[in-house]
């Protein structure tokens, strides 16, 4: 009797290449003319976003709860950010309190979840529509710049830019904003990567994943499922809510939109992540998810480098409005894959 | 040690797909009592032991456990009392976890968690020390995930989780069907050392007429969610197959029709 495998994705050599072509397609015509800041750009922005990649980790492969409140939970968390800083509150507040925005949206949901029994994808459907008026009532109205505020990165950009000053002169200061991002993201997402392995690893963190592995066992072994399903919600978007509020910090602005198809290039990530990296183990998968989503965002800035010659001297350019569409089809093609395998083997 | 009175289940009550699964089910099991379920498909077993473990809240009827009142507690807070396995090797433990983070969280049933280490070097040396003598070649396998195991190997590990931290009432629910009949011989082996060994209270359904004579201490059969019979250590040795078929056909008043339990009997 053999025994269910690893609940990843496309853990075999066909999905790999497949992802890899595609990744390649995406990546190839454009990554050679990429100048240095769009990389160092992509990298500070895959590590912003990486802590969305890991809420989707948690929820879709922890705890085997699908959940889109991240959709909302993000521009909550940067909505957030945005109103305290702008309000003279000190940046560094503003981190706790987007992950507790973020998390108290994921209670939200998981309570709709269990205690109505809807399901998990209508209740957090619910909790996000929600979440867009909390979201513009929070702001006051749609987006908040930040440009001229001291955000979590003002402290540290003169050494930054001094450091690299010595080092390289000019060309490298004009880089600085983005070094500065990926020392500073880098840090905080190393932390909470390190702090969550380590959670996986502590009773709560064994219950948590034996809810989402096999419910009814755990629960025979006296854990009340809806309390950890309501911790795991938590977790996911109290971590997509700080993600959001490093973001919104990073690009000099919240916006009430910013969360829009988000869930999609979370599972993306987690998807790349898996299918690269092939993860044996929990502090494996979360390193994963955090690299993957680093190369998804730099598939994504290579893609929008594609210039095609046309006839009659035009060029067809892939701009950001083509991005979601190309996001979409790279998860649909992962899923499908495992699919069409699944009936193959079955 | 489980004393149940008047226990009813209804199914779907005032609805076209009624149904009447336990019909005023009394029981008492004393404490160490070894004891084996017979009865062809649904006549009750599983649905009996949903409402002892909680999964299922009876319609009508009380349960009691060690003298405690359990009819209204849920499932998880039932937890510490009761050990039960499944026919399904799959059920009974979390294939993407390792056989250690699954004894761990056997070991800490109805235990409030913390933030603690899970598998602790002290656990694993615990483990260790159960899994040796049962020789399945499990204890150097530690950090094995539980999905690379046998459906034996699964099962016994489950086994071993579900009676753990020694429960007041283990539950079997035809735990060794799926198996081939050796392993299943091994399985019911391991049972029996581990349930005399730890006292505990044990209620097993089966199938299999000749395991049901074999094994235990006394031997319950049911028909149609009520128990129509039930034979002491004496009377269940004195039984054949041939006189347990002839006794089933007279209290249901026609001959068994279930396939599953005729074959069995051989």
């Amino acid at each position: 009797m053999g025994g269910k495998e690893y609940r990843g994705l496309n853990h075999t050599w066909l999905g790999f290449f497949i992802l890899l072509a595609l990744l390649g397609l995406l990546i190839l015509p454009g990554i050679g003319s990429l100048s240095v800041n769009v990389w160092v750009g992509s990298v500070a922005t895959g590590l912003c976003f990486a802590l969305v990649a890991l809420g989707v980790f948690i929820t879709f492969r922890v705890l085997n709860f699908p959940d889109l409140t991240i959709d909302g939970s993000f521009p909550l968390g940067a909505s957030i950010a945005a109103t305290l800083i702008s309000s003279g509150f000190d940046a560094y507040l503003s981190l706790p309190v987007a992950f507790a925005g973020g998390a108290l949206a994921g209670v939200a949901t998981a309570l709709i979840a269990i205690k109505l029994k809807i399901h998990s994808l209508l209740a957090s459907i619910l909790t996000t529509t929600a979440l867009i008026t909390v979201n513009l009532r929070v702001m006051g109205r749609s987006n908040i710049p930040l440009l001229n505020e001291a955000t979590v990165f003002t402290p540290f950009i003169e050494p930054v830019r001094g450091v690299l000053n010595q080092l390289g002169g000019e060309n490298l200061v004009r880089l600085s904003n983005n070094v500065l991002a990926i020392l500073l993201t880098g840090a905080v997402v190393l932390l909470v990567k390190l702090l969550f392995d380590a959670f996986m690893q502590t009773e709560i963190g064994l219950a948590l994943r034996a809810t989402g592995a096999n419910p009814q066992m755990i629960r025979a072994y006296g854990t009340d499922t809806q309390k950890t399903i309501v911790l795991g919600l938590a977790l996911s978007n109290g971590l997509v809510g700080l993600s959001g509020a490093l973001f919104a910090q990073y690009q000099g602005f919240a916006d009430v939109n910013m969360g829009l198809g988000l869930i999609i290039a979370g599972l993306a990530a987690v998807i790349v992540g898996e299918t690269l990296f092939r993860p044996r183990s929990i502090s494996g998968a979360t390193a994963a998810v955090v690299l993957g989503m680093i190369v998804y965002r730099i598939a994504i800035a290579a893609a929008l480098n594609i210039k095609i010659p046309l006839p009659e001297g035009e060029v067809f350019r892939i701009g950001t409005q083509d991005i979601k569409l190309a996001t979409a089809l790279i998860v649909l093609l992962a899923l499908g894959v495992t699919q069409v395998q699944k009936r193959n083997e079955g | 040690m489980l004393r149940i009175e008047g226990l009813k289940k209804v199914f779907n009550p005032g609805r076209v797909n009624e149904v009447t699964a336990l019909r005023g089910v009394n029981l008492h099991l004393p404490a160490n009592q070894f004891v084996t379920l017979i009865g062809s498909n649904g006549s009750g077993k599983t649905t009996l032991f949903n409402c002892i473990a909680g999964v299922y809240s009876p319609t009508a009827g009380r349960i009691r456990i060690d003298g405690e009142d359990v009819t209204t507690w849920a499932e998880y807070k039932r937890a510490a009392l009761i050990g039960r396995v499944f026919q399904d090797p799959l059920l009974g433990s979390a294939d993407t976890m390792t056989i250690a983070e699954n004894l761990t969280l056997a070991l800490l049933r109805s235990r409030s968690l913390g933030l603690r280490k899970g598998v602790t070097r002290e656990r694993r040396k615990l483990f260790q020390s159960i899994l040796e003598p049962l020789m399945l070649d499990l204890e150097h396998r530690l950090d094995t995930r539980v999905a690379l195991l046998s459906g034996g190997q699964r099962q016994a590990l489950t086994l071993l989780m579900a009676s753990l931290t020694r429960p007041k009432i283990l539950l079997l629910d035809e735990y060794t069907a799926a198996l081939d009949p050796t392993t299943a011989k091994r399985i019911i082996d391991i049972t029996r050392k581990i349930v005399t060994e730890q006292e505990i209270t044990t209620l097993m359904i089966t199938h299999n007429m000749r395991l049901a004579l074999e094994h235990g201490d006394r031997m319950l059969m049911m028909d149609r969610g009520e128990i129509v019979l039930d034979l002491d250590a004496q009377q269940k040795n004195d039984m054949t197959i041939e006189s347990l078929l002839a006794q089933f056909a007279r209290v249901r008043g026609e001959p068994i029709h279930d396939d599953e339990i005729l074959l069995a009997s051989d």
